[in-house]
């Protein structure tokens, strides 16, 4: 049984850091690097990364500036309400959120609302008095000291006016930034990541021919993103989003002169146009829902206050999952997420790992009141959302165990890790997902970066089987933090993998004791076969590239400085990321940094995030998950360990029972062709569609089109005859010809009168002189 | 006064000049007559200046006479080209200009 007690909060006000107000400068930074590099660096020949690297520089240090601001101001925050603490009646709130809330069934409260600042930060008006934190409500579980998060720090302005601000019944569309943690934590990754991708890139794409091109679009990319982070309006993230596409094409198409790149290109580009539809849809729907507003905290709070309807809210959702899929590679759309490896791979690193396709997990966390609500993940066995990331993680895990190239590998692992991350955020277990996006966002970086390193040590060839094996002992600082990022990405304790899909498990609620929302069976059991075939299929990696003996024709070498040293810190990285969001109950470390990282991002405590419980972690669960994730690697270690055995160069089996049985040989066939799902797409469906709509444009052309553009044509030629004869040569060539002939017909008559004789003048002009004079005599 | 026996005076000079453009084939004598005009102006002007009592008609009379040196000069140039071209001073044979 819990008891909430609202605490007065307005006593001691937490003033909002004045950093916030001006986080937009990040992207700015970026943006004008990208401006700066198409302008000055060819032109005054300065190396493209002499601007774009100290541009990263710049938004990572401002970045950091920004969380360290976050942290001081979400602990201030907290502390204000516990030392305000003295139980009041409901003060100072909406007379109905506090009785809706003290007459909330299940005994939740639906926090403060974030909307009472709205004027705030809205113009640049803003005095001391506005820049107080919001008088917040706090609700004490009994045992538990309350955590109260701030609301997210708006700063905006009136894009364009229609009709007078929200709070004046208008709906001007407002554009500008929303600083909280989800914001701050992505920031910081965003920032982070792309600066060492930078560095990395300076190494791995010297000498290229657009190195220029490329430096630009990394910076456009970088700010396109920070720029979707940041966005307080639903409107704005549809431009980041969109943004964030354009450049993900151009970066995958880098290399267009090969036809293959410039498909993936296009493929990538039309996948998402799919997803793009619902995003537009749902969000339109959404606009309208929550009272013609695109502000997201407004909608989130419509939606947990319950101002929306759940049909309307679930509608919404799958239309936005629609979005989800398609831009983070969810299972069905997510084939064109292992093609955009055509791209540079430190470009893959960034956008197709770390960032971009995160931005629909990072969507779904946004709005994630819209979900939560919309399907109601609290007490329901499944939902869109986990059967999505489910289907996905297993799916994109089975893929990865039949690929030759490397860098497909690591893509279909980020597929799978993407629906673990939608898993998580489907069975309501929201900082285990923003967990898990934080910690695989480091270590698959530094998987993808490794990846690199190898092909450039393999005279860039991804195929594992033909030019890779034993690079081991190459490259050794390669080998090592590849090792350690597959480890963190297996999830073998203690590092930062572990953690994040530790969390995921407990939150799906099935495991004895864990608790948390619903309780999700099929999610949890598609979890931990994901957990056990990652631990599989990276050992497979590993074993084929550094293990064995070199089988290509290079002559293989540790990579520079430029690429080992961002290597070394994500690996680093790698290792330590997962203990910032350790279980209390941990020992040692549990008591002093345990769920620091919930509770920077996390919202609690207010209106616009819903009131999710939390799963009690389990060691069982851990051990358990652990020894699966072990048993599985060590079998396929065994199995090369003993293919090795017997012939040196093999890379497969040629005569086990694998490559024998019928049905096993039919499994095999249906993952190496990705489920027939391009089949379904280039053959079935484009297939079937296009022959009769193309015949139906066909007709169309020639009968409707045609036709119409003939009686315009025929018209026109018509109208042109007339205007030939009689305007032109009738009307404006008589005009001409007659006053050509009127001038050297009164030319032939005048030039009698020029005689040239001097005196014949001077007579003249003295009779015309004599003339003038009488007449002055006679009329004066 | 006596400002009638000069404005006569300046007629006859007028008629003369005019006379002399209008009937010299000589170059130079025709640039004489118009001399004689300017002359002719320049008895007006200072004559309507004494009968007056303003000193203007004499200082447009200085400028004529200053004009009419510049003229001359200019005149005399055209002429010994002319001359020079053609061997012969006759201006009714430098009718080139006729239409």
């Amino acid at each position: 049984m819990t008891t909430f007690l609202p605490l007065l909060a307005t006593e001691s006000p937490v003033a909002v850091p004045g950093i916030f107000e001006i986080v937009w400068i990040v992207p700015a930074i970026m943006a004008a690097s990208f401006v700066a590099i198409l302008l000055f660096s060819k032109r005054l020949s300065i190396p493209a990364h002499w601007i774009g690297i100290p541009a990263i520089m710049a938004s990572f240090l401002f970045a950091l500036a920004i969380a360290g601001n976050w942290i001081a101001y979400v602990g201030d925050v907290a502390d204000s309400h516990d030392s305000g603490g003295e139980a009041l009646a409901f003060v100072d709130g909406d007379p109905e959120l506090a009785a809706a809330s003290a007459d909330d069934e299940h005994g939740k409260s639906i926090g403060v609302s974030c909307l009472t600042d709205d004027a705030n930060h809205a113009d640049d008006g803003h005095s001391d008095e506005e820049s107080l934190a919001p008088a917040a409500l706090g609700f004490v579980e009994e045992g538990e000291a309350p955590h109260v998060s701030p609301c997210p720090v708006v700063t905006q302005v009136t894009w364009f006016e229609n009709g007078g601000s929200a709070a004046s019944g208008g709906s001007d569309i407002q554009v500008g930034t929303m600083v909280d943690g989800q914001s701050v934590m992505l920031l910081v990754v965003v920032t982070f990541i792309s600066m060492l991708v930078h560095i990395f890139s300076t190494d791995y794409v010297a000498g290229d021919r657009r190195y220029t091109h490329y430096f630009a679009f990394l910076s456009l990319f970088t700010a396109s993103m920070l720029f979707f982070v940041l966005s307080s309006s639903t409107l704005q993230m549809i431009v980041g989003w969109e943004l964030v596409g354009v450049c993900s094409f151009a970066l995958i198409g880098h290399w267009w002169e090969d036809k293959p790149n410039s498909d993936a290109a296009l493929k990538a580009f039309l996948t998402n146009r799919v997803g793009d539809i619902g995003l537009l849809i749902g969000m339109i729907i959404l606009y309208f829902a929550a009272g013609r507003t695109f502000d997201i905290r407004a909608i989130n709070e419509a939606a947990v206050t319950g101002a929306i309807s759940q049909n309307t809210l679930m509608v919404a959702a799958l239309c936005l999952l629609a979005a989800v899929m398609s831009k983070s590679g969810q299972f069905i759309l997510h084939t064109w997420l292992p093609d955009a490896m055509a791209g540079p791979t430190p470009v893959s690193a960034l956008i197709h790992a770390a960032t971009m396709v995160v931005a629909g997990v990072y969507l779904i966390g946004r709005l994630y009141p819209v979900f939560y609500v919309g399907f109601d993940i609290e007490g329901s066995t499944i939902n869109p959302l986990a059967l999505v990331g489910g289907i996905t993680c297993v799916g994109g895990g089975m893929l990865a165990f039949v690929q030759r190239d490397i860098k497909k590998v690591l893509a279909y692992s980020t597929v799978s890790q993407l629906g673990y991350m939608v898993l998580a955020l489907g069975v309501g277990a929201y900082t285990a997902g923003m967990f898990h996006l934080f910690t695989h966002a480091i270590f698959k970086a530094c998987l993808f970066l490794g990846a690199g390193s190898v092909s450039h040590a393999c005279h860039h060839s991804f195929d594992m089987k033909a030019d890779m094996g034993g690079l081991k002992q190459y490259m050794p600082k390669t080998f090592w933090t590849f090792v350690i990022a597959s480890g963190a990405l297996a999830g073998i304790p203690p590092l930062a993998g572990f953690w994040s899909k530790d969390e995921i498990l407990v939150g799906a609620g099935v495991w004895p004791g864990t608790g948390g929302n619903g309780t999700y069976y099929l999610p949890f059991l598609f979890g931990m076969l994901t957990a056990a075939m990652t631990a599989a299929y990276m050992t497979r990696v590993i074993w084929l590239t550094f293990f064995g003996r070199y089988r290509g024709h290079a002559h293989p070498h540790e990579s520079g400085n430029r690429i080992t040293v961002p290597l070394i810190i994500l690996a680093v990285g790698a290792v330590f990321a997962g203990f910032l969001n350790v279980p209390k109950v941990l020992p040692v470390l549990g008591s002093r940094i345990g769920l620091w990282f919930e509770e920077m991002v996390e919202p609690a405590g207010i209106a616009t995030f819903p009131v999710i419980d939390h799963g009690k972690p389990s060691f069982s669960l851990a051990i358990v998950a652990t020894l699966l994730a072990l048993g599985a690697a060590t079998l396929v270690y065994v199995y090369y360990k003993r293919l090795y055995a017997k012939d040196a160069m093999a890379t497969d089996y040629t005569d086990s029972f694998v490559a024998k049985n019928r049905f096993i040989r039919a499994g095999h066939t249906l993952l190496v062709e990705k489920y027939y799902l391009d089949h379904l797409y280039t053959g079935t469906i484009a297939g079937s569609t296009k022959g009769w709509m193309a015949q139906a444009a066909y007709w169309f052309n020639q009968n409707v089109l045609d036709g119409f553009i003939d009686r315009v044509g025929s018209g026109t030629t018509a109208t042109g005859r007339f205007i030939y004869k009689y305007i032109d040569q009738g009307a404006i060539d008589g005009a001409v010809n007659g006053s050509g002939l009127g001038a050297s017909q009164s030319g032939e008559i005048l030039r009698k009168v020029q005689s040239g004789r001097v005196r014949q003048y001077a007579s003249l002009m003295f009779g015309a002189a004599t003339v003038l004079a009488a007449v002055f005599i006679i009329a004066v | 006064m006596f400002l009638n026996q000069f404005l006569f005076l300046a007629a006859i000079l007028f008629c003369i000049g005019v006379y002399g453009v209008l009937t010299r084939k000589n170059g130079v004598l025709v640039l004489m007559s118009i001399e004689l005009i300017l002359n002719a102006v320049n008895i007006n002007l200072v004559a309507f200046g004494s009968f007056n009592q303003d000193i203007a008609g004499q200082v447009f009379a200085l400028f004529i006479i200053a004009v009419a040196a510049a003229e001359v000069g200019v005149g005399l140039a055209i002429v010994l080209l002319i001359y020079r071209n053609r061997r012969s001073i006759d201006v009714s044979e430098a009718d080139l200009l006729q239409g």
